[in-house]
Formats: C-alpha cells, structure tokens, sequence
C-alpha cells in the first residue's frame, strides 16, 4: 500500500507521495460538463423540433382550400370524396375519449384496490413478489394485447353476447377498452402503491391508537393523505390510454363514428393516424396533411393530460413539508 | 437465555387490584389499572423484554425511564397491543388491563385501543382540520352525541381551545409543534379513554410547549391514568409519581438488546434513595 506505515502523522508524509491529477483527468473534468449538457439537449430540442414539425405542417393544412377549421374541429363527418373531402375530428376524438373511459372502468378501481392491497394489507414478502409480477404487465408488447383482443377476448364477447341477442362485430370497442383497461392497471397500481407507501408511518399509528380498523385506517387516512398522488396515476393512465395504438387499431378497427354501442367500430385518433399512413394518400395531398393536425391535436390532449398530472403531484410533495 | 420461545401459559387475572404479591424491588399502591406478570417480548428470535412485571396505578403518572433501546416504548405499545403491527412480534407472560386480559386471542385490540389512548413522540396530526382531527376518531366509533361540543370540551381539556377556536377549518399540519402535540393529545381525549400511553411526547418540542404539554398531564391525571416513556429524567422527576427504571440485561445473549426493570418505586425514593445500584449509575449520569 501507499502508506509506508499506518500510523505515520500524515503531516510528516513527504510532498512527494502526492502525484495530484493527471492532465489527463483535468481534460476529461473540463469535457465532462459541456458533453452531459448536450446529451439533455437532445431530448428538449427532440420535442421543440416535433412541436415545429406538427405545428408547421398542420398550418399548411388548414391552409389548403378545401379545408376550414371549423369544419375539421366541429366536423362530425370523415369522407374521402377526391372532390371535397371531410375532415371531422369529432368522430375520432369520440373514439379516443370511449377508449380512454371505457380503459378507465376498468383500470382505475383495479389499479387502486391493488394498490392499497399491496401498500396495507399484502405480508411484506407476498407484496415483493407481487408488485414486481404487476409491474411485469407493463413490459407485454402493445401489440399482443392487441391480438389477444382480437384472437381471445373479442370471441369470448361474441360467446356470451351473441345468444342474448347481441351482435358483436369482430372489431368492437368493448374488446378494446378491456385489453387496453388492463395494459394501463401496472400504471395505476405502482404509482399509487408508491404514493401509499409514502404515507408517514405516524398517521397509520396514530390512527390505529384510536381504535381504527385496518379498512379505516386505509380508506380514510392513507387513501385521503395519498389521494393526489393517486389523481396523479389516474391522469397518466388515461394519458396512456389516449396514446395507446396498435391494441386499439387491431382491437377496435377503423370505423369513425359517434355511437354508444360499445360492441361494434370505432376509430380513435391513433388509429387514424396509422390508417392514412399505411394508405394511399401522396404526400402533399389534404388526407395526408391531415395527419399532422390530427397528430398536433393528440399531442395537445397528451401534454395537458400530463402537465395536470405534475402539478396535482406536486400539490402532494408539499403535503408533508 | 434460549431463543426458543418458551411455553408460558397466560393466566387471567380474576382480581383487577393486582394484590398479588410482588418481586422485591417493586413498591406499588394497591389498584392498578394495567399490570404484567412475567411479561416476554421477541421480535423475531430476540428478546427484546425480560420477566417485565409492573403494575400501573390509577389515575397517577408512571414514568418508564432507561437507556436508548433498553425496551421502553416496547413496553408502552405492550399495554395497547400497537406491537401487532409489527408482523415480527410476539409476546408471552400477562398482562391485564382492569381484570381484561390483553394477550388472550379474544382481545379486540381494536377496540381496546379505544380505551387506551396514544401520544406519539412526533406530533401526528391527520392532514385534515382542527376539528375532523379531533372528530375523527369518535366518528369512526360510533360517537352519537354533539360532535361540536365534543370537539370544544377536548381542545379546551388539551388547554388548546383558545388558541385555536377561530380557525378549527384550518389544516392541523399549520399548527406549531407544540400546538400539533395539543391537538394530538385532544384527539385521543375525544374518544374517551381510561389510559394515557405517551411515548417521549415532548421530545420533539421546544421548553415552553413542553412546560405546556406537563401541566397539561398534572390538570389530566385527575380523570385519566397516564403512562409517559422519556428519556428526559428531570421531566421523569418533575410530572410522575411512580418512576420505572429500565435496563438492558447484561446476560442477554450476545448481540441482542434485552431489557428488565430494574427497579420500580414512587419517583421521590427511585431518584433520592435509589435501592439498585444500575438505577443509581443511570440516574447520576453515570450510564446511559
């Protein structure tokens, strides 16, 4: 070792077993800060270029003169007449808020009850093997949710529906807002499970001192302590459920209409966008610069979705501060 | 000491006095509220208290006194069960609140912990109002009278009333310490309780809030019967009666942390005239 023994008074150590730092080292420690600086960079100029890109492109679409804006906001009709096409938006905003809702049903009393399962009532060894296994949800594919919907869950519904009297189409909602309802669960459940467990030991000791039961002291301390974070994972999930695409478009087809049937087409704004993209319309054309004002308003309904989920968490943070 | 659990069966105390006779040592006034005879606490496969066996007086202050770890506040979440809690812990021996006996599977302590009230040593206010703060706990209990009226008479027995009677829709976290520690000791006042548990209540306050939450127990011991674990002996001296001095055992087996009484006794005797030499080196300074 360096030391020549171990007890020597540092202050006597000749200056000479001090080599100091390499120039080597001092390059590295200069390079260091600008090059971390440049690898934040790339995701926010990442997202300004796709704010630009979306904004540039959906002006030059409303722009064009077959196209108003009005019509394409309020417009509850998609028709692709090479004369005067329409472009509605409400059909597929319809869409995206039956799979956001119907997904919600599902996944939000789900996602809690697991959640306060696993923060107050699971032993501890069961919780650390559940709560990785829900988490393990989260990591199938989107794409084999959507053809277990199309292969299982959509077959099962025709063979409980269909003797009631019920037509069930092969694309249907309802197969969609199950399969996507159960990819977002992980979300709710985790995040909530985190904010739950966050809550001060103190408040569930206090509460039991004065004669609570464990449901009590559950729903009406912690519940209420944890709640906006828990607002927090229910905003994402539905953010998730806004965005989710390929189990949406195998599940629920591409049919744009405003209908409350659950059980035939529908067409969300995803699945829109992947439509007109595998299909024939050129470059240039009003179908294929409708992409981007349909892609821009997507990202707008996202971003609100996920700023409101920041700051109802923050709110939370302050809490206990 | 083994770390097998050994088989000690729990006999109901028939007699809620405690007249038996004790370990010499001990020196109680004949009613006891709470009382352990023999009382073992593991956590896992260490014994974390010995043969503890107390008798807590009525409607006195009991102080539980000692070095950090030798076992006090377990003793204390003993006498509510707060201990189930712990997935860990277990307990043998008896223990017997008013002929009840607390360590028989029967014992709701969900509904004991009604009877038994608990201040924690970090002021805990819900994140809620003044007023659900102190409602809370009689609601969730089936309180069926004038809840208003109910919250005033428990913020004006916790001496807080004044302080806080034109703001009782404000949150309880924008309380001082001193004044969440008051609200704290209100909200367990409110669900009517028999005993006081409190475990280190003023350590985290400052001197005033402190002197406030000790007149507080002088004004309460009246009605109430308190049991305070501190690591503060002048506050030991200054509010209790009866003093108990806790010790970590020097036989416990290697690498555990086992705690016994040393020496329980009328607080004036336990700090002028100490009868157990450890109890002398603790209260002097000299351990601990």
């Amino acid at each position: 070792m360096s030391a020549p023994t171990v007890d020597a008074d540092p202050a006597v150590l000749p200056e000479t077993l001090w080599a100091g730092r390499s120039r080597m080292l001092m390059i590295q420690e200069t390079l260091i800060g600008p090059f971390l600086f440049f690898c934040a960079l790339v995701t926010v100029v990442t997202t300004a270029g796709i704010v630009l890109v979306l904004g540039t492109e959906a002006f030059r679409f409303f722009q064009m003169p077959e196209v108003s804006a009005v019509d394409f906001f309020f417009g509850t009709k998609i028709e692709d007449d090479p004369v005067s096409p329409r472009f509605g938006l409400l059909p597929l905003l319809w869409g995206t808020f039956v799979i956001a809702f119907g997904s919600s049903i599902v996944a939000l009393p789900i996602g809690l009850l697991s959640a306060i399962y696993l923060s107050e009532y699971a032993p501890r060894r069961l919780r650390s093997v559940l709560k990785p296994a829900l988490e393990l949800l989260a990591g199938v594919p989107t794409i084999v949710y959507g053809y277990l919907a199309l292969l299982l869950v959509t077959p099962v519904l025709k063979r409980l529906l269909e003797p009631l009297g019920l037509r069930v189409e092969t694309f249907n909602s309802l197969s969609a807002c199950l399969v996507v309802g159960v990819m977002v669960i992980p979300m709710v459940s985790s995040l909530s499970e985190d904010v739950l467990s966050a809550v001060p030991r103190g408040l569930r000791e206090a509460a039991y001192g004065l004669g609570a039961t464990k449901f009590e002291v559950s729903t009406r301390i912690v519940l209420p302590a944890a709640l906006s974070g828990v607002t927090a994972s229910f905003i994402l999930a539905i953010s998730r459920a806004v965005g989710e695409t390929m189990a949406v478009v195998l599940a629920a087809g591409i049919r744009p209409q405003i209908t409350l049937n659950p059980l035939t087409s529908i067409e969300t704004m995803t699945a829109y966008i992947v439509a007109v993209t595998n299909g024939d319309a050129s470059e240039g054309s009003a179908k294929y610069q409708s992409l981007f004002a349909v892609g821009l308003s997507l990202f707008a309904i996202t971003l609100v979705l996920n700023i409101l989920s920041g700051l109802v968490l923050r709110r939370y943070r302050e809490v206990y501060n | 000491m083994s770390p097998i659990m050994p088989e000690v069966k729990a006999v109901p105390n028939v007699s809620s006095g405690g007249a038996e006779p004790l370990p010499a040592g001990t020196d109680v006034p004949s009613t006891a509220v709470l009382s352990t005879r023999d009382l073992n606490v593991w956590y896992g496969i260490s014994l974390a208290l010995r043969d503890i066996t107390i008798a807590i007086p009525r409607n006195q202050i009991t102080a539980l006194i000692g070095p950090s770890g030798c076992g006090k506040s377990t003793l204390l979440r003993c006498f509510n069960r707060m201990n189930d809690l712990i997935p860990s812990a277990r307990m043998t021996g008896e223990i017997t609140f008013e002929g009840l006996d607390l360590n028989s599977a029967e014992t709701d302590p969900v509904s004991l912990r009604r009877r038994i009230g608990m201040v924690f040593q970090k002021p805990n206010p819900f994140p809620k109002s003044i007023y659900q703060n102190v409602a809370w706990g009689a609601r969730i209990n089936g309180y069926r009278g004038d809840m208003d009226e109910l919250v005033e008479r428990s913020l004006r027995r916790a001496a807080l009333w004044d302080e806080v009677k034109d703001k009782l829709n404000k949150s309880g976290l924008d309380l001082s310490g001193g004044q969440q520690q008051r609200l704290c000791i209100a909200r367990t006042l409110a669900v009517d309780p028999e005993v006081i548990l409190m475990d280190e209540p003023c350590s985290a306050l400052d001197p005033i809030s402190t002197a406030r939450v000790e007149d507080l127990m002088d004004d309460l011991k009246s009605e109430y019967t308190i049991v305070i674990v501190t690591h503060n002996m002048q506050q030991a001296r200054r509010t209790s009666d009866m003093t108990a001095c806790l010790m970590l055992d020097d036989g416990a087996q290697h690498g555990h942390r086992t705690g016994i009484i040393a020496e329980f006794s009328p607080t004036d005797r336990l700090f002028t005239n100490p009868k157990d030499p450890r109890t002398e080196a603790y209260i002097t300074g000299r351990i601990g």
